[in-house]
């Protein structure tokens, strides 16, 4: 039904234009005083207006959606270091928009103001050099701050230091799904190769090698908070990449070689449900959900697949949870490890 | 230079195997349009996809048969529209579409020559795009249908057809297609470096070029020196496919399958790709934003400020535009300290950006502006340039990449600072440059319609993307319906493609006034907007060898528009600089 009603309107426009299009080339025919380079005063009034209209119309739409859109923008990072990155985001925003609302202005305003009318004639202004050192020299100064903050964070983020030995977990990505191998007591990942995959043993797990056997195998990734986690990728197949938005990570699944990222996960799941943001975007989320007679949602963490690699890549995903240490402790003790599970 | 005057010409040397360069960018213009229109439409059926995903649309079955059975879209064919979609708005409409266009007709006519270096290559690079064109549109037509791993067609997914369906038969035929493009990219670009260096009118000195040219020149310097990295790119892809051989493939276990391949590495795919594909960024950019420079200055009725400042930041943007293409690839596992020095790179490309930017707003300032569509197009081009080009602030630092990268945020910003710029570059062009192509006007009123909505609607798609980016959804996903945490999106994305269907039907507005202009528009006059440069010194019938007589002596820049002293407010590149000009140097 709607589509019809949306095929009707399309058909409806269409027509419109036509029309319009018509009454166009008659107006202009009747009028025919174009002057030489078709454009009138009259024109350049009204498209001027129009310029400058459009900028009060884009910077009240841009203030609309950021008031309106905040609330479905990710929650308070889950992490450390995406505190981190948080605060720098918040920082290069501003300095973004805030050039945004310079040099929009800038333009549109220049637009309207000095439209063209027959009997003025322009300033001849060829350059300017103080003038031009000087919108040089702000941009490479604003960016020299942007790079060395940039950059430190950075290399906060990609360099850890701890003081804690890091919980090692590989995540292990193939069309379409994710399974976490657990380092166990060792806290040593065994060897593992496409190669070696075999009925159960999914993850190629070398069965030889005595770091493998109290390796944990799971299907949902539990992590405990406050401490640090080296996670392991590898890829059977494709190139996908682990994206953990909550946390502010993200890292390619790369078949035939293995990437790493480590972080601290610092709220654990029912601590992240009771943030004010995060309650406020599940309410919303639950009635539009109501509405369309669709179950209830429960905030978790998620990893999801973000490099397209397949029929199935929207889909691809797997659910996070962040414990306290007791509870991980108990969940683990529930897992099969990988002798057991042969 | 060969005159090849006034020989008897048949319709098929005229129109089909011409050799001169106003019929060939007038070719390059109309395939563009043609691949445009494929593309945009692609857009709007998967943004019919991502705005009501359980809907069943006619319309799909329609027009995917068998991929859209009972009007509900198969996620594979998603990815391959998307893909095509990409591929043919980057390489077939921005690239061949605009430099294609705008190159052949401007170059010669504006440097004063009376045709390209060598026409038979010229015509050859034509049909090697047309060829190329037909490859990619017949590979929508396969069995398995078309390519799918995405414009970038990263390894292994492209490189396996167990993989996807697309990167069966769809793929040969992409890297076919794609190697065809590339032949005819280079043959264009090695004949405009050479006929700017060789072919410029007595007079003509290099600081005395149009920005126009400027723009294609570099741009032609920048096809030459990445093409041929992505041609080897293509062809370690064909030989992995086909041959047997490891160069991206190691270690892989697909659909059951363990496959023999060891050694290689899919990275390297990714370095070869971006080494071409960030100048590619700028190979687009550049030649809307030479357009936009000359119709800006021209309808302001002032020079262009800061001639030197744009040449030198055309050229440092170009130089830049090599050594950055490593921050598409902060999250590939990349050493962290070379992702410090790609971030480095990356953002200082926004200095000579903003003094691009700045360059443009003071030109306006104390103009006596004439807003034509084509000026609007242009102002609408800075604007989307510095909107998209900040947040390419956001996406050039590490840190933050890995945030939104491959999220909607990146769609957002390269829709904006590179789709947008380009196509408004490009219909700035048409509108201004319409009378040197066909002799008559395009209607301005509608004109000003098209652009209206286009602008509109362009920043009413693009714009709230960044928030779905920042909400944390991925590009590339075929419905978001999977994930309860983005069911609160659902009415942005419906929002974005009323705005993607109205952007659509505007298009129509100009593909009707171009086409009933051409044969029927307002005759125009020799020099329709009072203009400086040098093609508007040629008649208004398109003559072979362009000028009727003797090719024209320059004599000054082409930007003396309301010079203080002059009667008229231009003073044409012909006309000899006067006793007082001589004396005070300008
Ligand atoms: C009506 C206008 C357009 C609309 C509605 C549109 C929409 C989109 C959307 C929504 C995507 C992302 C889909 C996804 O990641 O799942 C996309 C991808 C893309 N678009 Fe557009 N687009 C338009 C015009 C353009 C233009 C002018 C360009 C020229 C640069 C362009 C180049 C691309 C590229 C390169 C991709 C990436 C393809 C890929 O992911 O492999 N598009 N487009
Ligand atoms: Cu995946
Ligand atoms: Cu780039």
């Amino acid at each position: 039904m709607e589509t019809l009603l949306i095929i009707v309107v399309a058909i409806l426009g269409a027509l419109a234009i036509g029309q319009a299009v018509r009454v166009f080339e008659l107006s202009s025919a009747i009028k025919g005083s174009d002057d030489d380079v078709n454009v009138t005063d009259k024109d350049n009034r009204t498209q001027g207006l129009l310029l400058l209209l459009f900028l009060f119309l884009f910077f009240g739409a841009f203030a609309w959606m950021v008031i309106e859109w905040d609330s479905v923008t990710l929650p308070v990072a889950a992490s450390l270091h995406g505190l981190e990155i948080d605060n720098l985001w918040a920082i290069s925003m501003g300095v973004i928009v805030v050039a945004f609302l310079i040099t929009q202005p800038l333009l549109f305003g220049f637009s309207y103001l000095f439209r063209g009318n027959k009997k003025r004639k322009a300033v001849y202004m060829e350059h300017n050099n103080k003038l031009e050192l000087f919108w040089t020299g702000v941009p490479a100064v604003v960016l020299a701050g942007l790079i060395l903050y940039g950059l430190t964070t950075w290399s906060g983020v990609m360099n850890p230091t701890n003081e804690q030995e890091p919980l090692v977990v590989e995540v292990y990505a193939k069309q379409f799904g994710w399974q976490a191998r657990y380092a166990g007591g060792d806290n040593k990942l065994g060897y593992a190769n496409v190669r070696l995959v075999e009925g159960v043993n999914t993850l190629g797990v070398d069965a030889d090698d005595i770091n493998s056997l109290d390796d944990v195998i799971t299907n949902e990734l539990h992590l405990p908070k406050d401490r640090p986690v080296l996670f392991k990728f590898r890829s059977q197949d494709v190139i996908h990449s682990a994206f953990l938005p909550h946390f502010r990570v993200q890292m390619n699944c790369v078949p035939g070689s293995k990437t790493q990222f480590q972080f601290i996960p610092n709220k654990t799941t029912a601590e992240m449900r009771n943030e004010p943001e995060v309650v406020e975007k599940v309410k919303t989320i639950n009635e539009i959900r109501a509405a369309k007679g669709e179950d209830p949602w429960e905030f978790d963490y998620v990893l999801m697949c973000n490099k397209i690699c397949g029929s199935a890549h929207y889909n691809m995903q797997m659910k996070v949870v962040v414990d306290t240490q007791e509870e991980f402790d108990k969940w683990m003790k529930e897992q099969k490890s990988f002798a057991e599970l042969l | 230079m060969e005159a090849h005057a006034h020989h008897k010409e048949t319709f098929i040397t005229k129109y089909i195997f011409s050799q001169d360069h106003k019929m060939i960018a007038k070719q390059f213009l109309v395939t563009g349009m043609i691949m445009g229109i494929i593309g945009v439409g692609m857009s709007l059926l998967f943004r019919l996809q991502l705005a009501w995903p359980d809907k069943e649309w006619l319309i799909l079955e329609a027009l995917l048969g068998k991929w859209g059975t009972d009007g509900i879209m198969d996620p594979n064919i998603y990815l391959a529209l998307v893909t095509i979609h990409g591929t043919i708005m980057v390489f077939f409409v921005l690239t061949a579409g605009l430099s294609g266009t705008f190159s052949n007709l401007l170059i010669p006519l504006q440097i004063g020559a009376r045709d390209m270096a060598s026409g038979f290559i010229n015509m050859l690079s034509y049909w090697f795009f047309f060829a190329s064109s037909v490859v990619m549109v017949s590979s929508l037509f396969v069995e398995s249908g078309p390519a799918a791993a995405g414009w970038t067609v990263y390894p292994p997914l492209s490189a396996l057809p167990q993989a996807m369906p697309g990167s069966g038969m769809g793929m040969t035929l992409w890297l076919v297609s794609m190697s065809l493009f590339i032949v005819s990219s280079l043959l264009g670009a090695l004949n405009y470096i050479v006929t700017v260096l060789n072919l410029r009118t007595k007079g003509m000195s290099m600081t005395r070029l149009p920005l126009t040219i400027w723009a294609f020149f570099v741009t032609a310097i920048l096809g030459v020196l990445s093409f041929p990295v992505l041609f080897s790119a293509a062809l370690l892809l064909i030989f992995d496919r086909s041959f047997g051989t490891s160069f991206y493939l190691s270690d892989i276990l697909v659909a059951g399958e363990l496959l023999s391949n060891q050694g290689g590495s899919p990275i390297l795919y990714q370095h070869l790709f971006w080494f071409l594909g960030h100048p590619e960024v700028y190979i687009i950019l550049l030649p809307a934003l030479g357009i936009s420079s000359e119709v800006i200055s021209t309808n302001a009725r002032k020079p262009i400020f800061g001639y030197r400042a744009m040449v030198g930041s055309i050229m440092a943007i170009a130089f830049l535009s090599f050594i950055v293409w490593g921050h598409h690839m902060f999250v590939t596992g990349m050493n962290p300290f070379l992702g410090s020095v790609f971030t480095f790179t990356t953002l200082l490309i926004a200095i000579p950006s903003a003094v691009k930017a700045f360059n443009y707003i003071t030109t306006l300032w104390k103009g006596n502006l004439r807003l034509t569509p084509a000026m609007l197009f242009s102002i609408g081009l800075v604007s989307t340039f510095i909107t998209g080009g900040l947040t390419g602030l956001i996406l050039g630092d590490s840190a933050l990449d890995i945030n939104v990268h491959d999220t909607y945020f990146v769609v957002a910003h390269f829709h904006i600072v590179m789709g947008l710029s380009a196509i408004f570059g490009l219909f700035a062009g048409v509108y201004h440059w319409f009378p040197k192509m066909y002799g008559r006007r395009m209607n301005k009123n509608l004109g000003y319609v098209h652009f209206w909505v286009t602008f509109i609607a362009a920043y009413g798609v693009f714009f709230p993307m960044h928030f779905l980016g920042m909400a944390g959804l991925p590009r590339r996903y075929y419905t978001n319906t999977a994930f309860p945490m983005f069911d609160d999106l659902a009415d942005i994305n419906v929002l974005i493609s009323y705005f993607a269907i109205a952007g659509g039907i505007a298009q129509v507005v100009f593909i009707w006034n171009f086409f009933y202009s051409a044969v029927r528009g307002k005759k125009s006059t020799a020099n329709p907007w009072k203009s400086n440069t040098l093609e508007w010194t040629t008649p208004v019938e398109h003559i072979h060898g362009n000028w009727p007589g003797e090719i024209p002596e320059v004599h000054r820049w082409p930007y003396d528009y309301s010079k203080p002293g002059m009667e008229e407010d231009f003073v044409p590149q012909t006309v000899p600089m006067t006793e007082k000009e001589m004396e005070t140097g300008h």
